[in-house]
């Protein structure tokens, strides 16, 4: 994610020629996945929460629900809006102010991941047809960057949602209830640095790489969202690659961390 | 809302009477202005959309130039009146996102380390949308760019590819694109390196390898139009030298 963090040739270098023996900097295999760890319900103020570590990376998700209006093409549906906050204490690369394209683009991502699984279902969110929904916000909040916050950012959003509880008493109207999760995407990044694919990149890969592709897919292996990102190439059949790993890995995260 | 709702094939041929693997028709002409330094129109089917290219030139503000190479900056507009509902101007998220992967699947082919401490501005004015613009304003671009003699390693071509009653299809025009299934759009060079690709939706593994294939072919297609609207300006300009060599803002 970081394309502003400046290494000094010498390490880059270093991981040039651990890569071209096939190793990392950090001794994982291309295709190894940092530890990860969730905690959820770590905000008691917020109907959902989620703490994700991906290695030293940090984030933090929150959910926070409220009646409002649906949009106009969509009255019988509620309203999902995702933000991210590449906040300055994250990154020595990260400025304040309004987010950069870096920051839309996470948050982007974020969404096309809850929103093409069809992961919460918008329908059952209508309160009053036409002019009553629930609008959820979720809040995403970069703690620590160091590499690969979109897959942690991701795996944060869902979790926090599956932590959410609908606040209808609040607002009079009923009791609080689970919000029901239908799937749970799973968003897995790699980078692509000399015909070698690498997974969950760490900062300083990500610093050498110019390539990155995501994947989302669902929880019946399919893909609900891609993108990639960078100013590099990429042959069709990394991508195919990529994305055979990728479901896999999704796979993996999903049964060890999520459906628990 | 749903997908069933509506029926995309009638006899084996789509809403407009295309074939699954059929693109619509494309219309690209070069220099269309005057004041740019190269430029391109172009139309996708209902889209209409006009890219301008200036540069390389100076970089204002001046802390984001680059010692080594030029810096490319593209910024992806969607007029108020090319869309049904009037889109409030100005930047959003979406033509955010937009801009950085456009800038990101061109990049990849500029020399810029040609021209260090310039930027290079890629403009690109959506006036009517009708699904897929970010590719046609690609291809109206990737055109602008060479049209303004700015080095590249290749072209760059772009085309989408989607799903609908699960059959994958070519270039989704509006309706396919909003009540479909999915959505991919890809850039690439000539070469077949991928510069671009998005993807939202629901596709199989299998599925995303065939969409990903037929839009590969759909952009050599466009290729071919890329490549025919240059050779066509300049063959004139050799044909009737002076006329284009010097810009007349009348």
């Amino acid at each position: 994610m970081s394309v502003t963090n400046v290494i000094s040739e010498i390490k880059k270098d270093f991981i040039y020629n651990l890569l071209l023996k096939g190793e990392r900097i950090d001794g994982r295999t291309f295709d190894q996945y940092r530890e990860i760890s969730i905690q959820r319900d770590v905000i008691r103020k917020a109907e959902g929460s989620a703490l994700v570590k991906l290695g030293s990376s940090q984030v933090l998700v929150g959910v926070k629900m409220q009646p409002g209006e649906p949009f106009q093409d969509t009255p019988n549906k509620g309203v999902i809006i995702t933000n991210a906050e590449l906040v300055p204490l994250a990154s020595p690369s990260f400025e304040p102010g309004p987010p950069n394209e870096m920051g839309i683009e996470l948050a982007r991502l974020v969404d096309r991941g809850v929103r093409e699984s069809k992961a919460v279902d918008l329908e059952a969110l209508c309160i009053i047809p036409g002019k009553q929904v629930w609008i959820i916000f979720i809040d995403v909040h970069i703690l620590d960057d160091c590499g690969n916050i979109l897959d942690a950012a991701s795996l944060g959003a869902i979790a926090a949602l599956m932590s959410t509880k609908v606040p209808a008493a609040r607002f009079g109207l009923g009791e609080d209830y689970i919000l029901p999760i239908r799937d749970i995407p799973i968003a897995t990044t790699a980078i692509e640095f000399n015909d070698v694919l690498m997974f969950d990149p760490g900062v300083d890969e990500e610093a050498i790489a110019n390539t990155r592709l995501t994947i989302i897919s669902t929880m019946n292996g399919n893909i609900c969202g891609s993108q990639k990102s960078g100013t590099g190439m990429l042959k069709p059949e990394q991508v195919y690659r990529i994305i055979d790993i990728a479901c896999e890995k999704a796979k993996e995260i999903r049964e060890k961390f999520l459906e628990a | 809302m749903d997908e069933t709702d509506i029926s995309f094939f009638k006899d084996g041929l789509r809403l407009d009477g295309r074939k699954a693997d059929q693109l619509r028709p494309v219309k690209i002409e070069v220099g269309v202005l005057a004041r740019a330094d190269g430029s391109c129109y172009i139309e996708m089917g209902g889209n209409k959309v006009i890219a301008a290219v200036y540069g390389p030139r100076e970089v204002h503000p001046r802390h984001l130039q680059e010692a080594t190479r030029a810096i490319v900056r593209y910024r992806y507009n969607m007029a108020s009146f090319s869309v049904e509902d009037r889109k409030r101007p100005g930047p959003d998220r979406r033509s955010q996102e937009l801009s950085k992967v456009s800038r990101e699947a061109l990049e990849p082919v500029i020399l810029t380390s040609f021209f260090p401490r310039s930027v290079i501005d890629v403009f690109v004015e959506v006036l009517q949308a009708d699904a897929g613009t970010r590719t046609a304003g690609i291809n109206a671009a990737a055109v602008a760019l060479a049209d303004a003699g700015i080095p590249m390693k290749s072209m760059i071509s772009s085309c989408a590819a989607g799903k609908v009653a699960d059959t994958i299809i070519l270039d989704p025009m509006k309706e396919e694109d909003n009540f479909g299934q999915a959505d991919l759009p890809i850039a690439m060079t000539p070469n077949g390196d991928i510069t671009l690709l998005q993807m939202d939706g629901g596709l199989t593994p299998d599925e995303f390898q065939r969409a990903v294939e037929m839009a590969m072919k759909g952009a050599r297609d466009i290729y071919e139009l890329q490549r025919d609207a240059l050779v066509k300006k300049y063959s004139q300009m050799v044909e009737q030298p002076g006329r284009e060599e010097v810009h007349v803002c009348d």
